[in-house]
């Protein structure tokens, strides 16, 4: 080997080590669902145009991941830079001091282009303290030829009146298909996020302006009595474990004749790959109560934040913005598919002429986004804001413990009085414990 | 007639365990099927039992996950746990069952109860000890709690083997001019082999299917097979053949060595249960 060769060589470790010393690994933590996946897949793209940043990824279930990052946020632990969080948290943790602000993103991120019903619920006193990834609404999700052999119509905008008799003509046990497939599971963000939204579109509020519970009001009565009434005579077995998933396996498998949930759903059952039925969907409205303008209110994100312990601020803020640009729909795009772009974020997304073709429910996500008013979820006064969760820290405890009774109900373990005197008095000591009114 | 009864008796007794056999281990079939199946076959309703088996989950698990990094951590910590419960346990259930002292049985029911306190309620403190310590996400600290959540249980087990060992023979070997360490390990220690190899077995296998610390302490350079599984479950989207196969990847270890081990497990766990 002669000098020069040498030379080379060591200016070639140097170079190497250097750039090894330069490279910053940041620590995503995230949650399994088909979009994040995907981001998974293109962090090529990623690296090619950042090689100074490496991403490590950190998957878990939803509520593994909740209970993961609380502590470590809480704590101070630092052990990530970037974490998946949904829009239930962000204002609760960005009031806290525990999230960074996302204002000064770069020019070419167009943050005005974000969809406001979203980011008005990243959004603590003007700072936005987190950036969305995918958005959703909820939707009646309905078998167009099994309620035309029923003779029924659903209209756009359909009332908690018109979706009780679709059930009722739609619902042939005999042939094991149920008039309407809802979430039972107990859980805040189960069946409760249901239940509070219904409470909403009949009406109802959970909390008064002095945040006594009102799961015994006449609005919270009358909602689930419509809900067991629903559950019990045109719901499927067992419907008091049903959640998410088992309502979108039976809604795959031609049982249900409506499905209310998330629109997520939506490019699920409407996937020829995976659903029996995709030729035969037709989508609506979140339901409300006749005479009531109020549509649920259902609103999430799932969203990108950086902790304010993370010691690597800059290059997960860099991450950030490449996850959630208008560039990284294009890239969605290109390599997946325009109907796999992750939907309910951005305005120009719905603008394009080419996804509203692909996508034959993106006009009633939009509208269903755009519905939703996370700021007077109720057309009652309340103190909170929120949709189908409620913006405190104490509504996941509540929620579930409340969820818990009217999962009994729906199993047939509990009457709906005893149900609904057992939530209220639960969700009272906790709001007592926890020192409300504040 | 005597003989026929007591034979439909032995062929019933076998049915019925067998049937109780193919119940209890019916799951894991269940999730080994899964794991085969596409996602739409996952979720058929009625369920199916014959299809088309397809290893896309195990191509799209290996792909998506570093699976040699969970296991490997998880044969280190489930291995150096038992073994650090193991150097403490020997001295400690010798103590007890040879020394005892007034206090023995209640020291012995105090290590117990620390069992019954749930986790959740000392993660916050373990996890700011951990966090000043710098082990968040590290073999060692994990190891370490490891140890401690299955110490009572492994002192428990040693201390009933033990137990059943004549003092005699230690007092012999003592009074031969043994030592207190060459007591216990040339004397002790081989005669209760089959109770520290099943108490062996068994911590390892705790500590193995340990979930709640292994994934509260974790991100990604410590984290064991739990967390690999906990990444493939979702609550929106359609996951479970991949979670199945990412389950039957993880449990395959420990169902193979709790397989070659039984006998060993059997006889150590009802050592001293007959007498």
């Amino acid at each position: 080997m002669n000098r020069s060769t040498c030379g080379l060589a060591l200016a070639g470790a140097l170079a190497a080590l250097a750039g090894s010393v330069s490279a910053e690994t940041i620590t995503v933590a995230t949650v399994n669902n088909g979009d994040m996946i995907r981001m998974q897949g293109l962090m090529a793209e990623f690296n090619q145009a950042h090689p100074d940043i490496t991403v490590e990824w950190v998957t878990l279930e939803e509520n593994v991941l909740r209970q993961r990052v609380t502590t470590d946020i809480a704590t101070g632990g630092g052990q990530y830079d970037v974490l998946t969080i949904g829009n239930y948290e962000v204002p609760i943790w960005g009031a806290q001091g525990w999230l960074l602000g996302l204002d000064d993103m770069g020019e070419d991120y167009d943050a005005a282009d974000l969809l406001p019903a979203v980011a008005d619920t990243l959004t603590v006193d003007g700072t936005l303290y987190a950036a969305p990834f995918y958005g959703e609404a909820a939707m009646v999700m309905y078998r167009t030829d099994l309620a035309e052999a029923a003779g029924v119509t659903i209209s756009e905008a359909p009332t908690w009146a018109e979706i009780a008799d679709a059930a009722e003509k739609m619902t042939d046990k005999d042939a094991e298909i149920y008039g309407i497939c809802l979430r039972g599971k107990a859980g805040w963000g189960e069946n409760m996020a249901f239940l509070t939204a219904m409470s909403h579109s009949m009406g109802g509020r959970s909390f008064d302006t002095e945040w006594v519970p009102q799961y015994d009001s006449p609005e919270w009565v009358e909602t689930l009595t419509l809900y067991l009434d629903l559950m019990s005579n045109y719901g499927p077995p067992g419907a008091s474990s049903n959640g998410f998933n088992e309502s979108l396996a039976l809604f795959q498998s031609g049982k249900c004749g409506m499905w209310i949930d998330a629109t997520v759903a939506a490019s699920f059952v409407t996937n020829p790959d995976d659903s029996s039925v995709a030729d035969h969907v037709g989508f609506a409205k979140f339901p409300h109560k006749d005479g009531v303008d109020n549509t649920g209110n259902w609103l999430w994100s799932w969203n990108l934040a950086i902790p304010a312990s993370s010691t690597k601020a800059e290059a997960a803020k860099t991450f950030v913005e490449w996850a959630t640009s208008k560039e990284y729909l294009a890239l969605v795009a290109e390599k997946e598919g325009i109907a796999n772009v992750p939907p309910g974020t951005r305005t120009s997304l719905y603008e394009n002429p080419e996804y509203l073709e692909d996508a034959p429910f993106a006009a009633m996500t939009l509208e269903a986004m755009t519905a939703a008013d996370t700021q007077n979820p109720s057309v009652q006064e309340v103190p909170y804001t929120g949709g189908q969760w409620i913006s405190i820290p104490e509504f996941q405890a509540i929620g579930t413990a409340v969820g818990q009774q009217f999962s009994a109900a729906v199993a047939g373990s509990a009457s709906l009085d005893q149900a609904i005197a057992s939530a209220q008095q639960l969700a009272k000591r906790e709001m007592t414990r926890a020192g409300y009114p504040k | 007639m005597a003989r026929a009864v007591s034979t439909r008796r032995k062929i019933g007794f076998t049915a019925l365990a067998w049937a109780v056999g193919l119940l209890i281990f019916f799951p894991i079939l269940w999730t080994v099927l899964t794991s085969f199946k596409t996602e739409a076959d996952a979720v058929a309703i009625p369920p199916k039992f014959l299809f088309t088996p397809t290893l896309d989950n195990y191509a799209t698990v290996q792909s998506r996950s570093n699976y040699g990094l969970h296991f490997m951590n998880s044969v280190i910590l489930s291995l150096g746990s038992t073994l650090l419960a193991l150097v403490i346990a020997i001295p400690a259930a010798w103590a007890m069952a040879f020394q005892p002292g007034r206090r023995t049985k209640d020291l012995l029911m105090w290590m117990l109860s620390t069992k019954m306190m749930p986790a959740v309620g000392v993660l916050v403190p373990i996890y700011l000890i951990f966090r000043d310590f710098g082990l968040l996400d590290t073999r060692l600290g994990l190891m370490i709690v490891l140890t401690l959540i299955n110490l009572p249980i492994v002192i428990w087990m040693l201390f009933t083997y033990f137990r059943e060992i004549p003092g005699e023979i230690l007092e012999a070997a003592r009074m031969d001019g043994a030592s207190l360490w060459r007591e216990i390990v040339h004397v002790l220690a081989p005669m209760a082999v089959p109770g520290i190899a099943s108490t062996m077995l068994l911590n390892i296998i705790l500590a193995w299917n340990e979930a709640f610390w292994t994934l509260n302490l974790t991100t990604s350079k410590a984290a064991p097979l739990t967390a690999f599984i906990a990444s493939y479950s979702s609550p929106e989207g359609l996951f479970y053949a991949k979670l199945s196969a990412a389950s039957t990847l993880a449990i395959a270890p420990i169902l193979v060595l709790g397989w070659f081990s039984q006998k060993q497990l059997v006889r150590g766990l009802t050592f001293g249960a007959v007498k």
